[in-house]
């Protein structure tokens, strides 16, 4: 950081100081009258003066260019020095001094605060060639016990900047690699017959550790695979992009999960970090029959809802990245209609609330025998352990993969409509005749509106009301669930800024519009979206039935939906 | 089936029978519609849904702006015939809170 005055001229920050690189400090000598360059103790710095005419070369001033390195023995030296030094009277041995020197430097006054030399008054030969009287002398030293502090400040202020600078360029590589992450995790869940696959994956910062995917197998089968990365944050993420890409990899020519572990396991080994390792969950499931096999590298063991009540998938093995060699056995299983899996990492099972208990199993297991469905387990654990957690913030990573098979296959139907206002209504109708023996009246009504809204967005936002860009819909009905996929050739959800007010709205503070997002999300029991290719895709999902704790009380009136 | 309106005067009420579906086309009609009964003496408007077959966002967003005028007039705006559906619409926009909701049809 520096400063540079001029006697009776101007005060000049130099922006060069904006230079990452650390360089030389310089002052202005020669005729100019006088200069203060500043100097960060530690950090040579080089420092632009400028004297009191606009140009120096003008004045006569020589510009000249000192360096005071680090280990330069004048700093020590300013440090307990007494107003302005001849500089003569400064170390001979100083590099810095013999270069002041050579550029003409005739007297000095070190800037000091808080006994820190933060800056150096360099000037050069009196103009009038006597030499500096008692009262220059005095003039400058008390011009050095106010610039000092001031240019300190300035050097604080400079400093902090600097560091806000370089916080946000880590802040916005940060959003990069979350991105970037993102597209490790699958974008859509694919389609398994009459299973429905609910997911929700939390990082404790913005990047984390833990993973999930879902691999169509040639033979129809699909491989689930869950994993936690030991730490969080950067370094977890790193390993868990290797694991992934990895487990990817391996999948296209090995597909017995064991197998996989064994393979991914003998890979990582040598490239892991020392003190690093990696939980992973492998099942291959035959979604025709529900026959599955699975293997399991030290992860939390999954949770399996069937007739006989809830129980863990067991399978044990040591976690990837720990022994070469290690082997993992198989298990098999069969997943039943209406069966419920749920695949979860331990930033569940470990959160602690204010009193330092943990979630736990307990609590898990108990949503499990709870839920409804998929999508409602997701949002019963989500909703459950940010109630448990109260103000304690998030410690781990958090992932949940919830299969559920449903008790027949699913149907598929799928239409498109041209991008013309109004073609929301035929969206609409064309839906509700499809999805009408389904679901009861009231949640029928309540998805015809969202998928109204939807379809409309999707029209005058996502194709731009463009006629010969058509909007396509998928509708998917088991004898659990209605989902609809309305895709366009947008870039998203058209978000309003702030979520509707009435109150604001009526006191004309929020635009009368703005309710079509608000509505579909609290008519459905969840909505996603997802980009695939050039296309933007919204799912909804409405359940067949209310969750239990959606039902309504007889003999209340019923409910539509709830708020995912 | 664009949106169409009858005005009935019973009392300080002045009612208005929608029909139709209210959405962005229904601008011009649901303005001259509360014109109309602004134009009589009632202190009261009541919007009757019976006959309305579909409301969207953009017909909510219409029926926030119909309520602004009435509240800015000193009229009271109550709705009629509103399906259970559009009842549910009425609660989570809280549109409920300033329209008085009577039923039976």
């Amino acid at each position: 950081m520096t400063g540079t005055v001029g006697l009776g001229s101007e005060f000049v920050l130099d922006s060069d100081e904006t230079r990452d690189e650390p360089t030389p400090a310089a002052a202005v000598a020669g005729r100019t009258p006088a200069t203060v360059a500043g100097s960060t103790p530690g950090r040579g710095r080089r420092y632009r003066g400028r004297g009191a005419e606009p140009e120096p070369e003008a004045a006569g001033a020589t510009v000249i260019d000192v360096r005071i390195d680090p280990g330069d023995p004048l700093l020590v030296f300013l440090q307990t020095a007494p107003g302005p030094l001849e500089v003569g009277a400064l170390p001979a041995y100083s590099p810095a001094v013999r270069r002041m020197k050579e550029q003409g430097v005739a007297i000095v006054v070190p800037l000091v605060t808080s006994g820190e030399v933060v800056g150096l008054l360099a000037l050069g030969a009196r103009r009038s060639e006597r030499g500096y009287s008692r009262d220059d002398r005095r003039l400058l030293d008390n011009l050095a016990r106010y610039a000092a502090p001031a240019l300190r400040l300035g050097q604080l202020m400079r400093q902090q900047a600097k560091q806000a600078r370089e916080r946000e360029r880590i802040e916005q590589e940060l959003q990069v690699a979350q991105l970037i992450q993102q597209q490790f995790l699958p974008s859509q869940l694919p389609e398994l017959g009459g299973w429905h696959v609910a997911a929700c994956y939390r990082p404790a910062r913005t990047v984390g550790g833990d993973f999930y995917d879902l691999i169509e197998l040639a033979d129809g089968r699909v491989m689930v695979v869950a994993g936690d990365v030991t730490d969080k944050g950067v370094p977890a993420a790193l390993v868990m992009a290797s694991t992934h890409a990895l487990l990817r990899s391996t999948a296209l020519s090995v597909t017995a999960p064991g197998e996989v572990l064994r393979l991914v396991n003998d890979l990582l080994v040598p490239q892991i970090p020392l003190h690093m390792f990696v939980t992973c969950l492998v099942l291959v499931i035959d979604p025709a029959t529900g026959r599955t096999q699975f293997a399991n590298a030290g992860h939390n063991l999954p949770y399996l809802r069937g007739r006989a009540g809830v129980t863990q998938l067991a399978a044990r093995g040591m976690p990837l990245g720990l022994m070469p060699g290690s082997r993992y056995d198989e298990h098999e299983t069969v997943i039943e209609p209406g069966d419920l899996v749920l695949l979860y990492s331990d930033g569940i099972t470990e959160q602690h609330d204010a009193s330092g208990e943990m979630f736990g199993f307990g609590r898990t297991e108990a949503l499990v025998a709870a839920s409804a469905n998929g999508d409602d387990l997701v949002d019963r654990c989500m909703a459950g352990l940010a109630e448990f957690a109260g103000e304690v913030e998030q410690e781990d990573d958090i992932t949940l993969v919830a299969l559920h098979r449903g008790m027949g296959e699913a149907r598929h139907d799928t239409f498109t409509v041209a991008s013309v206002a109004g073609n929301e209504r035929e969206v609409m109708d064309r839906v509700a005749v499809l999805v009408a023996p389904d679901l009861p009246a009231d949640r029928l009504e309540a998805l015809k509106t969202a998928v109204s809204e939807t379809a409309m967005n999707a029209i005058e936002h996502g194709n731009r009301g463009r006629s010969d860009l058509p909007v396509e819909v998928a509708v998917r009905r088991t004898a659990e669930a209605i989902t609809v996929e309305v895709s366009d050739f947008g870039r998203g959800l058209q978000r309003e800024a702030d979520v509707p007010d009435l109150d604001l709205k009526l006191a004309g503070l929020q635009t009368a519009r703005g309710w079509g997002l608000f509505l579909v999300e609290r008519l459905v029991d969840r909505v996603e979206d997802a980009i695939d290719g050039d296309r933007h895709i919204v799912r909804l999902t409405m359940h067949t039935a209310p969750a239990a704790d959606d039902q309504p009380d007889e003999p209340g009136p019923p409910t539509e939906g709830k708020r995912p | 089936m664009s949106l169409s309106y009858e005005l009935d005067q019973r009392g300080p009420t002045a009612i208005l029978r929608l029909r139709g579906q209210i959405d962005r086309d229904a601008v011009g009609v649901l303005d001259d519609a509360y014109a109309a009964a602004a134009r009589t003496a009632a202190t009261v408007v009541e919007l009757d849904f019976n006959a309305v077959e579909y409301i969207n966002s953009t017909g909510i967003a219409l029926i926030v702006g119909l309520l602004g005028k009435a509240r800015s007039h000193g009229r009271a705006v109550r709705a009629r015939g509103l399906t259970d559906h559009y009842q549910h619409i009425f609660e989570i926009t809280r549109l409920s809170d300033f329209i008085e909701i009577v039923q039976p049809v």
